[in-house]
């Protein structure tokens, strides 16, 4: 029976690029997949390409590139990402040049049209968590991505793409394509789409599956975090898989890494909704056939949803913050006096602020009151957060906190401030017929 | 005890919602972890965080439970003022419950 390999090289925009090219290098890998595209990313992105239309790929898409590109070149390594964000297109434009410089020959697909900003602000397309029209927001919508499934993906690698670069894409597509292409499953096999789906949902956070994020000192121990490796899928044409790792890499693959990973951000786990597949993963197990080798079985599936869903960016105003901490005997009652004397002055300056939040670090800040009252901490951080309409009123949030050098409490240390805007995401639904994805093909000859 | 004892978990995010997942390290103790840790329980633990419902599911099949939790994130990762705005720390919170040492 036919098997391929696809290893995972990112788990999000900011990860770590030496486990990739140890996957390239020793995985003995079909595909390379570079997951990096998170829910507030793209709208990032989307800035970044409207103050220069060159920019809104990936930060470190040239990086990763850079990295991985002759190897894979030269053991025919297949590369799927998203790095697109924003701009697929200038993204493999980046990708043909650093492929040109090193020599190299390749064909470099790029995959967009999830772009439906346009859709939103004059269609009568309703946000779901607000059940408001999208276009009554359109003087301040920054974004409006939709979530593309497997099928362009599949189409570009038909075409003959060794890499594969796209906007957004709903994260597992990135792995469920190849898997339909090497396999020719059927778009409508719901049953195998399933299960390369559970493969794309298992990988996609790269190292969450291999010992990343699990680490507990003494209940879940994990050898070689600091050489922590990045997962493989060694999957069947059946649709059976196992999830393993590079040998000689840090991190572990056990049952208990994976069970961590199938249920991270997931709701209904009977109902795992993508483009390509609704997805069943009630009913899985795992089993551990070997060191660092675990096998997954019992995934269903069933008709895919009706509607793509939509990451809908918007300019949300600003939010101001301050710190400030307080040590040693007495550290406790001096950073309270310190928030309540801030909370004094927000007023006596008539702050305008729709919602502000006092938290004292090693006390309250995470849990609030959940937890129950600790000894007194020696050190505590002070901080006052804010959510203003203008950047001028956020920004005297942080000034009163670290005024408080020399107008509050005895002995405040390493006081930092900062004041940012907030483009903040909701979603929606759009009927797959207002979506039309686009593929764009570009070859370099060494 | 407390469900830290018996159980990890993990917690992601999306949009204003979170979701633990409560993984018992013997799939043995799964019963006692869908005895005791039940929907109510989770919403009066996160008192004052979680402003939602608070959903169970459940999967025998790994000796797991699933809670997704609405109202939980401040509205969510791109515009809360929280700390820890992705809510990544609140299942170490869940792992704090107590339940009983000894099955009923």
């Amino acid at each position: 029976m036919k098997t391929i390999r696809i290893g995972a090289g990112a788990g999000y925009s900011g990860d770590r690029i030496e486990p990739a090219l140890e996957l390239a290098q020793k995985g003995k890998i079909d595909y390379l997949v570079f997951e990096c595209l998170a829910e507030r990313t793209i709208a990032i992105a989307q800035k970044a390409k409207l103050a220069d239309p060159t920019k809104g790929y990936d930060a470190l898409l040239s990086d990763r590139m850079e990295a991985v590109l002759k190897v894979c070149a030269e053991k025919g390594i297949k590369i799927i990402t998203n790095m697109g964000a924003a701009n697929p297109e200038a993204g493999a434009e980046k990708t043909r040049e650093i492929a040109a410089a090193q020599g190299l020959s390749l064909k470099i697909a790029a995959v967009s049209g999830d772009d439906v900003l346009e859709t939103l602000k004059s269609g009568d397309i309703k946000i779901t968590e607000t059940g408001q029209p999208a276009a009554s927001m359109s003087n301040v919508l920054v974004s409006g991505n939709a979530y593309l499934g497997a099928a362009p993906i599949v189409e570009a690698l038909e075409q003959g793409a060794d890499v594969v670069i796209t906007g957004r894409v709903a994260d597992p597509a990135l792995f469920l394509a190849p898997q339909i292409k090497e396999f020719g499953w059927a778009f409508d096999d719901w049953a195998h789409l399933a299960k390369g789906t559970a493969v794309g949902h298992l990988l996609e956070c790269g190292g969450q599956v291999t010992g990343g994020y699990f680490a507990e000192p003494g209940r879940k121990d994990v050898q070689g975090l600091g050489h922590l490796g990045f997962p493989i899928a060694e999957v069947s044409e059946d649709g059976s898989f196992v999830i393993t790792k590079v040998e000689s890499a840090g991190g572990h693959v056990t049952t208990d890494t994976c069970k961590e990973q199938i249920l991270y951000e997931v709701h209904d786990p009977k109902s795992y909704l993508t483009p390509d597949v609704t997805a069943d993963f009630s009913q899985i197990t795992f089993t551990q056939e070997g060191p660092d080798r675990v096998r997954v079985e019992g995934v269903t599936g069933r008709e895919r949803p009706a509607t793509l869903k939509v990451s809908v960016g918007y300019v949300n105003g600003y939010i101001g913050e301050g710190q400030i901490s307080y040590a040693g005997p007495g550290a406790l009652a001096r950073a309270k006096l310190a928030l309540e004397i801030v909370q004094e002055r927000l007023d006596i300056i008539g702050l305008q602020s729709s919602e502000l939040r006092y938290d004292l670090i090693g006390v309250n800040a995470i849990h609030r009151d959940v937890l129950a009252p600790q000894p007194e901490p020696t050190e505590v951080r002070a901080r006052v957060t804010g959510r203003c309409e203008s950047m001028k009123e956020a920004v005297r949030i942080g000034n009163e906190v670290e005024t408080l050098y020399t107008n509050g409490p005895a002995g405040g240390g390493g006081a930092t401030k900062s004041a940012r805007q907030v483009v903040a995401m909701l979603s929606a639904l759009v009927p797959r017929a207002a979506v039309t994805p686009r593929i764009q093909i570009i070859e370099v000859q060494s | 005890m407390k469900l830290f004892d018996i159980a990890h978990s993990r917690t992601g995010d999306k949009g204003d919602i979170s979701n633990i997942s409560v993984i018992a390290y013997d799939e043995k103790d799964y019963a006692r972890l869908a005895a005791h840790v039940t929907a109510e329980r989770v919403k009066e633990h996160f008192k004052g965080i979680v402003h939602g419902d608070v959903v169970r599911y459940e999967l025998p099949s790994i000796g797991a439970l699933n809670f997704v939790m609405y109202e939980a994130l401040g509205g969510g990762v791109t515009r809360s003022l929280a700390l820890d705005p992705h809510g990544k720390c609140l299942g170490s919170a869940l792992l704090a419950l107590e339940i009983p040492d000894s099955d009923v």
